[in-house]
């Protein structure tokens, strides 16, 4: 009956697929805030984004290693730095790539689309030939590793926990800072109207370059999580990116809250069907979904509904 | 306070602007009338910083503010209500006004703001984008008198907006220049308004200005004539 699995292995199976989905769920919601951000705020389709993730994994690797060969009695406590050190590199780069590309591009939409994957190959490229081509896998400390068991037949990754757990403070954070804070306050008021912001007294220039940091700085910390899942490889972030706008378009450009439900329905309903089915058809299955839902409303999940 | 001097604004190769030289003296009202594409918007436009000049000087207070990105312009003590209100809409009013205190340091929204417009503190946990459009209205008027101006331009301040709200608003500006005694320069096409607020009438025809009076000396009927089509 069932398939040939009794009610209890079921529960078990839902729920360790279910919590292997809240991992992706997790990536997928660090990935997607920040390209939200990007996006919302700029209208910047940033296709560099992924590159921006494995700037971090690369990060949280190149300390873990360092850690490692010269302090090996901080190893059990260099992953929480490494998780700060890798928002501030690729928030870095961030900013470096706003000033140096995309500030010269604003009017030009389709063009930043074309910069930014160049942008992408450049970096892959600079990873392959920085740290090779072969994947590479930071060591991870103790605590990271093992699993919980509630019952014999559940296995819950510990690793898995510490990421939901980080993804559930960076999201409060960038909520507080977006909905709280006056930085919040100007960075929604340039995404509704740029030309009136400035006239305001807002410095948009600057609101964006620190929008854009923002986003990529997140991204970072997407890869410092990504490291305790998978390896780092230079193309890494290519596998995440279609997934993130998947993301980013189904739950409403300009909605943070509606990212958040989007990465959770995607991620669940990859992660449950990958079970019964394939991997590939359980992607055919939750794409069809999502292509048919969007015809139905086209703006994503939840647009805010205003008078126009 | 405001001082222009030689005016010239162009869209590509079509100049809209001729040239235009005036100043405006501290707590004096200006009210610039002409008709539908006569270049009041693209003036008050250029005075802000949303569009290029392509020649002349513009100083406030002294300062010249000629180079100045927008958001300078805005620091050094000019504030813009545009044609059309603009105001964010999906910020609740509260917020709306709160990105006008950038510029003024201010950590509330002070007092005299919600004396001005009570109905935007009834009103002030709302998306601005749900507010009728009078109350679109006062809420520009309000963001844009945090930031603490020397000079204040309301570009069509009462387009759409029914008759009694018009003469509201004519006094709130009338209690604006009392209170803060700062120089306001108001586009328009309604006559009655102008008359309630400003103390100088100037009209501007494609580009030029053809007629400037006091309010004491001025001829309606004269008036009348440049803005009927």
């Amino acid at each position: 009956m069932l398939g040939g699995y009794t009610y209890g292995e079921l529960g078990s199976i839902l729920a360790m697929q279910g919590f292997a989905g809240f991992s992706l769920f997790s990536v997928l919601l660090l990935m997607a805030l920040g390209l939200a951000i990007i996006f919302g705020q700029m209208g910047v389709i940033n296709m560099a984004h992924g590159e921006f993730m494995a700037a971090g994994a690369y990060t949280t690797y190149l300390i873990a290693t360092l850690t490692e060969q010269y302090f090996p009695a901080f190893m059990p406590y260099y992953f929480v730095f490494a998780i700060v050190v890798a928002f501030f590199v690729a928030g870095a780069l961030g900013y470096l790539a706003e000033f140096a590309l995309i500030r010269h591009l604003y009017k030009r939409p389709l063009d930043t689309l074309l910069a930014t994957w160049g942008l992408s190959l450049i970096m892959q490229q600079s990873y392959r030939s920085i740290f090779g081509a072969r994947e590479v896998s930071p060591t991870l400390p103790e605590w990271l590793l093992g699993s919980y068991q509630p019952t014999d037949t559940i296995d819950i990754p510990l690793n898995g926990m510490f990421v939901l757990v980080l993804t559930a403070v960076v999201t409060f954070a960038v909520f507080y800072l977006m909905f709280k804070s006056r930085w919040g306050l100007r960075v929604r008021a340039t995404t509704q109207n740029r030309v009136m912001s400035g006239a305001v007294g807002i410095n948009t220039n600057k609101v964006d370059r620190y929008t854009f940091a923002l986003g990529c700085g997140i991204a970072g910390i997407a890869g410092a999580a990504f490291t305790t899942i998978a390896s780092t490889g230079p193309t890494t972030g290519t596998l995440y990116i279609v997934d993130t706008f998947m993301v980013v378009v189904f739950g409403g450009a300009a909605s943070l809250f509606g990212t958040i439900a989007s990465a959770f329905s995607i991620a669940q309903a990859q992660s449950i069907l990958e079970f019964f089915i394939s991997g590939s058809m359980a992607k055919v299955y939750t794409l069809v979904t999502l292509v048919l839902i969007l015809m139905f409303k086209p703006e994503g999940l939840f647009a805010s509904k205003v008078r126009r | 306070m405001l001082d222009v001097s030689n005016l010239k604004v162009c869209y590509g190769q079509s100049e809209v602007i001729h040239g235009l030289d005036f100043s405006v003296k501290k707590n004096e009202t200006l009210a610039i009338m002409g008709r539908n594409g006569m270049g009041k918007t693209t003036l008050f436009k250029s005075l802000i910083g949303i569009l290029p000049l392509s020649q002349g000087e513009i100083c406030i207070d002294n300062i010249n503010v000629t180079n100045n990105e927008t958001y300078q312009r805005v620091v050094n003590g000019i504030a813009y209500v545009p044609q059309g209100r603009m105001i964010f809409p999906t910020l609740t009013v509260q917020e709306n006004i709160e990105t006008g205190m950038e510029v003024s340091k201010m950590k509330k929204i002070p007092d005299d703001i919600y004396a001005l417009f009570p109905v935007l503190r009834e009103m002030r946990h709302r998306k601005g984008g749900n507010l009728s459009g009078g109350q679109q209205q006062q809420l520009a008027i309000a963001r844009a008198l945090v930031t603490n101006p020397k000079v204040l331009l309301l570009d069509e301040p009462t387009e759409g907006i029914q008759p009694s709200i018009i003469k509201d608003i004519a006094n709130v500006l009338n209690e604006i220049k009392k209170l803060r005694e700062i120089t306001i320069i108001v586009s328009e096409q309604v006559l009655s308004f102008t008359m309630a607020v400003a103390d100088r009438i100037i009209v501007i025809d494609k580009g030029n200005f053809i007629h400037e009076d006091t309010r004491d000396n001025v001829n309606i009927e004269k008036i009348r004539g440049y803005l009927s089509v």
